[in-house]
């Protein structure tokens, strides 16, 4: 059955979709754990703690990703370390964007009231247990609308990886140009999928925000 | 393969050479940004719902899609519209409408934060509104957002790489040829990195100091 234009140019694309999706979950894994890390670090006692999320928020945030990306893919095999183009992609990805999170979490965490301390410190929480019990539950809500945009912009910045010859959407759109010449079509068609692809991302962000506020009036956060 | 200094030393002024590509295309590219941003934010403010909704829509397209995607867009349409731009043309155009999908959110916050007696006071003095929007409201409303705009200076210079898919002659396509040339892609990549970083510092210490100028009072 033949789809009637543009329509049949969908097909060969949606491969590219699913590398995509794949790309940016893996990323926003990764992402969550650097940001949290990073984060905590920024906000750490110990001083060698401080210096080296520092200097991974500096380089990561300093560089650019696709600089990035072609350094992970180009350059790290001639010292000696062969990434696939799927595990650089994610590589980087989740490095970039968990380098932004991490500024996030720490400005979340800054954001909660020294009382909060101070009662945690009164009921003798131990410093681990300010942390996870009083202090993130409370950032968590802060950190959702900065962390929601940051997720669309790795998605957006998925597209670099077309350039490393991974077969992502972007790429898939190249490939169909050059043996179809339906520029306008195709690129027309990809922006629109993009487009789509953040809208569902923005929407499960304010679910997520809705459900992290439910029964809260207070905190100073909001 | 280790690190070469030398090969290194040898390839800088290259490199610096298309450094100037590079803030050439940022600077380009921010000054459309400015002006098409204030013009989205403007128009979304317009009481005909047919001027503002598409501005809306059109702000809400750009930032949510990528840039890449919009470079490969303007880069091959333009053509077929019988327009014949160089990749650097191309490139400056993306990266200014892309950009100024994010100005205009900035300067919508700045235009926001004038208060509501401007707008009256600018009625009450019979001004038209052209007028109160160039002599009341936007003097008021930019200066306050102008550290935020730095930091999209920031940002898009940190995305003019993506102009090397376009086969624009900025940092990282001369790095890449320099890589395919000699078979050395760990000097040219590693000091473009440097260089990225190195000015990024640079200008994000220099929108710091503009943060702190724009809170003193005038």
């Amino acid at each position: 059955m033949e789809l009637p234009a543009p329509a049949d140019l969908l097909p060969p694309l949606l491969g590219g979709v699913w590398v995509t999706v794949r790309l940016t979950v893996g990323g926003a894994a990764l992402a969550a754990v650097a940001a949290l890390a990073g984060g905590l670090g920024r906000v750490a006692d110990n001083a060698a703690v401080r210096a080296a999320a520092t200097a991974y928020v500096e380089v990561f945030r300093g560089t650019s990703a696709l600089v990035q990306l072609f350094w992970f893919y180009f350059a790290l095999p001639l010292l000696g370390v062969e990434l696939g183009a799927m595990t650089a992609g994610i590589l980087v990805l989740g490095l970039n964007t968990g380098s932004y999170g991490a500024e996030v979490v720490r400005g979340a965490i800054r954001a909660v009231p020294r009382g909060q301390y101070e009662a945690a410190a009164a009921l003798s929480f131990s410093r681990r247990q300010t942390m996870w019990r009083v202090v993130l539950p409370q950032a968590a809500l802060a950190m959702v609308p900065p962390l929601g945009n940051l997720l669309i912009e790795l998605l957006k910045n998925t597209a670099l990886v077309s350039m490393i010859t991974l077969h992502d959407l972007t790429f898939r759109a190249q490939l169909l140009r050059s043996e179809t010449l339906r520029t306008v079509e195709i690129f027309g068609l990809v922006l629109v999928l993009y487009f789509l692809l953040a809208q569902a991302l923005a929407l499960g962000t304010r679910g997520l925000e809705r459900r992290l506020a439910l029964g809260r009036d207070y905190g100073g956060l909001r | 393969m280790t690190f070469d200094w030398r090969f290194a030393w040898e390839i800088l002024p290259e490199l610096l050479r298309a450094l100037v590509v590079t803030l050439q295309a940022t600077g380009l590219g921010m000054a459309l940004a400015l002006a098409l941003g204030l013009v989205w934010a403007v128009l979304r403010r317009s009481r005909r719902r047919l001027v503002a909704l598409p501005a809306t829509g059109l702000v809400e397209f750009v930032r949510s899609t990528p840039l890449l995607v919009q470079i490969y867009f303007l880069f091959y349409v333009a053509p077929s519209l019988g327009l014949s731009a160089s990749p650097l043309v191309s490139g400056v155009f993306a990266l200014g409408l892309h950009y100024s999908a994010y100005t205009a959110e900035v300067y919508r916050a700045g235009i926001e934060g004038v208060p509501k007696g401007q707008w009256e006071a600018a009625i009450a003095l019979n001004l038209g509104r052209w007028r109160t929007w160039r002599a009341i409201v936007l003097p008021q409303a930019i200066p306050p957002v102008i550290p935020a705009l730095g930091n999209y200076l920031v940002a898009m210079f940190k995305d003019t790489p993506m102009l090397a898919a376009i086969t624009v002659l900025e940092l990282l396509q001369t790095a890449k040829l320099i890589g395919a040339e000699t078979f050395r892609y760990l000097e040219p990549l590693t000091l473009v990195g440097a260089i990225f970083l190195a000015v990024s510092l640079l200008a994000v210490r220099l929108v710091r100091r503009l943060e702190t100028l724009s809170e003193r009072p005038a």
